[in-house]
């Protein structure tokens, strides 16, 4: 049903111009076109991808997105991006930005850290679809991110300094290595700019890793996070569901059905062990 | 140097909305179109199939569908006192990139300006007087009215299968529509979508306070539609990916549900893809272009000949291209004399959250443009006299769809992380609506676009440069717009709200709209427009400007409606006139 447009024929009228309109077109050809000498053929044009004639359409071209499931990473830690100091610093992170308690899961066990892992490692990380040449400036407030560093370069950086700046405060090695409560007063300071880091602005690392932190519990779990949908299933959003117009017109009423991902309910994927 | 191909009749340059529907006219006129398209071919069974468009970090977050900044953004400031940096990544608003352009992931909210919106300066000043209007507020009549594009408006809607309810027809206003809208000859060619909780406990409000709302304009399908070209879209199954996504349904207008399997069929149209045009080249006189210089796939460049020039991209790329190609003279703020890049404007928004603890509102079913809305305070549709402002905007609830990294509002006082955010959340995500202001930005003498004296795109052109900020004309009425939703938002009887007013300077970093507008307006003096009243250049008759850019400033509606009126009523003009005497039509 969904393709029948595709065949729809063009109306009569619309590729037969009438006369006049035809007429038109001679006499703009006569005052200008055929001054152009001699011409080359079209297929000069080899640079291009042409498309005459035709919707063009391939079988198997359907641009599926790319998966990043736990196991697919090449290192022997089962991390693709992330070294042992930054899996510790942000599986300590992630569980006080979204934690586990009465509600049910959080971001740790929903695998954010997984999932942010994948996502330095991949175009994202590499800030490739950003533009990032110089001259670099800090700028003011309302002009957004102007750090030279790439996310993946901002997280290397940040776990290092913000890891130095607590050993240097004197309570604990590391941001992992705090009590619950010195984490959050840890996060609270660079979520307010306090912290005076050597080469980035903690403010807006904690910006991209709050959202980051959100993305892995809320993003398809195809992309590593949101495991067995737990982030999905606190708010009741149903997830990738195409059509809802049959529930519409139900006004005040409970959305009955469990979520479902990309690649189909948590039940159907369930790995063992 | 360039290889040169053999000329074409018309050129499209971009290919999306205006470059579908000026390539589907002239081709239909019997002459022969090409399309450069900067962007790769994309269609709605390869590109955003249902069996994985509903991906909010993929389309949404890491920008899948848009413009990427790396191959070319624009440098950004505030005002002239500031440097400009680039946007280095997308935020306030996501131009598009290839085949179908932004149309493809546009939410499909299909306004017609207010009649009086087309005469902005002359209206307001006969209402209030000389002394409504700021020395440095730059506001014009558009040389075209609401009357001339009316038909073309219709033209458009039928094309798109509109739904909606029609407020005035023939002058008679109409029972459930916008009683504030010009008249139109007849009803949308679909009815209105189906409601959802949240705006029908907003209509219910809006009433009780004495508004008359009607449901929003919407390309998104209310039942199965056949257009005038003979192709066919299916109803919309509100599943809450629209804007910002591809539409896997046939169920949003966008050139490939409307216009692309008529066009790309015909024997005198071609489309190049992956062809970015660089540049336009003019004749020693200056007045007339010749051909377009382009970047090719494998990095050649390549002259491409035309008698007919018509840039069709968005907005910041068709000004960007006449300031690169030297074409009209450019716009000096201090002394405001030139024409391109003047009158830059945006849009001002603001919302109200408004929290339920006993009502299931189910936020995650929407479409992109389905909701309830009043216009009361749109336009001149009120009295301004005394509030210090002109122009206003329309308020209502627009369930698009709560994706949860996007959308997850919680109650004034809510920590930003932790337990209490988390249980929040928990509580508040299916309970909560937002009621929001969408306002009109006028435009003004220091809000401008040129080109930028140190960052260069991945051809070494200089970036655009864009100065702009919120004036306050725009914040009080902002202000004045959000007070209106703050009461009809209470008169919802909820357990709490939260007012998100604008304030401050404008910022490029959270989303607010892609209606960017101005640059290369229309009008009807040379002095102070860049094209005429059917949007050719002044300087080069043989180049045509399209999109929102022609907007002399934006009122408080989506544009893509006048946008694509303007595109028709260019498209005519073209066909009855200039095609059998080429030359100035105004």
């Amino acid at each position: 049903m969904k393709t029948i447009w595709l065949r729809a024929a063009p109306r009569e009228t619309e590729s037969h111009p009438d006369a006049t309109q035809v007429d038109a077109a001679i006499s703009l050809r006569r005052r200008h076109l055929l001054r152009a000498g001699v011409a080359l053929p079209l297929s000069a044009a080899a640079g291009a991808a042409v498309i005459r004639r035709e919707m063009p359409w391939q079988e198997g071209t359907a641009s599926a997105p790319d998966a990043a499931l736990p196991g697919k990473a090449a290192k022997d830690s089962g991390y693709a991006f992330l070294n042992a100091a930054e899996v510790a610093f942000l599986s300590a992170a992630v569980a006080r930005l979204i934690p586990a308690d009465d509600l049910g899961p959080g971001a740790l066990e929903a695998g954010a850290v997984v999932f942010i892992d994948r996502q330095l490692a991949g175009e994202y990380g590499r800030a490739s679809r950003w533009y990032m040449q110089g001259p670099w400036a800090k700028g003011e407030k309302t002009q957004g991110y102007q750090s030279r560093y790439t996310p993946a370069g901002m997280y290397r950086a940040a776990v290092r300094e913000i890891d130095r700046a607590v050993a240097d405060e004197g309570r604990a090695a590391s941001f992992a290595r705090l009590a619950a409560d010195d984490q959050d007063r840890w996060l609270k300071d660079l979520e307010d700019g306090k912290p005076q880091l050597p080469t980035l602005d903690a403010k807006g690392f904690f910006k991209m890793l709050l959202q980051n932190t959100q993305e892995g519990f809320w993003s398809d779990p195809i992309y590593g996070g949101n495991r067995d949908m737990v982030g999905w299933k606190l708010i009741g959003f149903p997830g990738a569901r195409y059509d809802h117009s049959a529930f519409v017109g139900r006004h005040n009423e409970r959305y009955p059905l469990p979520p479902v991902g990309l690649k189909g309910r948590p039940e159907w994927d369930r790995r063992k062990g | 140097m360039a290889t040169r191909l053999p000329a074409v009749d018309a050129l499209v340059v971009g290919f999306g909305w205006t470059g579908a529907i000026l390539a589907q006219e002239l081709t239909d006129a019997g002459i022969s179109v090409l399309a450069l398209e900067r962007g790769a071919w994309r269609d709605t069974s390869t590109d955003f199939a249902t069996t994985f468009a509903q991906d909010e970090l993929r389309y949404y977050w890491r920008h899948e569908l848009f413009q990427r900044a790396a191959h070319e953004t624009l440098t950004i400031r505030n005002n002239a006192t500031q440097t400009a940096l680039p946007m280095r990544t997308l935020g306030s608003f996501l131009p598009g990139t290839n085949v179908g352009g932004a149309g493809v992931h546009w939410n499909g909210q299909t306004w017609r300006f207010l009649p009086s919106d087309f005469v902005a300066r002359s209206h307001n000043l006969q209402r209030y007087g000389k002394a409504a209007l700021p020395d440095t507020m730059t506001i014009q009549d558009w040389g075209v009215t609401y009357d001339e594009l009316e038909p073309h408006y219709d033209r458009f809607e039928y094309l798109c299968g509109i739904s909606g309810k029609a407020g005035n027809l023939k002058g008679a206003i109409q029972e459930g529509g916008n009683p504030f809208e010009g008249p139109r000859q007849r009803e949308y060619p679909n009815p209105p979508m189906a409601m959802t909780y949240p705006p029908t406990l907003f209509a219910e409000a809006a009433r009780s306070l004495g508004h008359k709302p009607f449901p929003q304009p919407s390309a998104n399908m209310s039942q199965a539609y056949t257009n005038p070209l003979g192709v066919q879209l299916e109803p919309c199954t509100y599943c809450g990916f629209c804007e910002k996504f591809g539409c896997g349904n046939y169920s949003k207008a966008t050139a490939q549900t409307t216009i692309l399997p008529v066009l790309m069929r015909k024997s005198n149209f071609t489309l190049r893809t992956e062809c970015e045009v660089t540049k336009i080249n003019l004749d020693s006189s200056g007045k007339r272009a010749v051909s377009v210089t382009y970047v090719d796939a494998a990095g050649d460049e390549v002259e491409q000949p035309a008698e007919l020039i018509l840039l069709t991209a968005y907005i910041l790329q068709n000004v960007r291209l006449l300031l690169l190609s030297k074409i009209g003279r450019p716009y000096d703020p201090t002394t405001g004399e030139g024409v391109v890049g003047k009158n830059y404007a945006y849009q001002i928004t603001s919302s109200v959250n408004v929290f339920y603890k006993d009502k299931v509102l189910n936020p995650f079913i929407g479409a992109g443009s389905h909701g309830m809305l009043i216009d009361d305070y749109n336009g001149d549709n009120f009295d301004h006299s005394g509030l210090g402002f002109i122009g206003g905007g329309f308020i209502g609830i627009v369930q698009t769809g709560a994706r949860p990294i996007e959308t997850h509002p919680t109650p004034d006082g809510t920590p930003t992380w932790g337990s209490k955010w988390k249980r929040a959340i928990a509580e508040s995500y299916l309970k909560t609506t937002s009621v929001v202001t969408h306002g009109a930005v006028m435009s003004h003498r220091g809000n401008c676009l040129d080109l930028d004296p140190t960052y260069r795109d991945v051809y070494g052109r200089p970036l655009m440069r864009m100065t702009f900020d919120f004036t306050d004309n725009e914040h009080r009425m902002s202000d004045y717009l959000t007070e209106r939703a703050t009461e009809l938002a209470r008169a919802m009887k909820p357990a709490s709200i939260k007012v998100n007013a604008r304030k401050g300077s404008w910022d490029v970093v959270p989303y607010q709209t892609t209606h960017n507008t101005g640059g290369a307006i229309m009008g009807t003096d040379p002095a102070t427009s860049a094209v005429n009243r059917y949007l050719q250049s002044w300087d080069v008759p043989n180049l045509f400007v399209y999109g929102a850019g022609a907007f002399p400033q934006n009122p408080g509606y989506n544009p893509t409606g006048t946008v694509a009126a303007l595109a028709y009523w260019s498209a005519n003009e073209i066909r009855s006139r200039y095609l059998r005497s080429p030359g100035p039509l105004a």
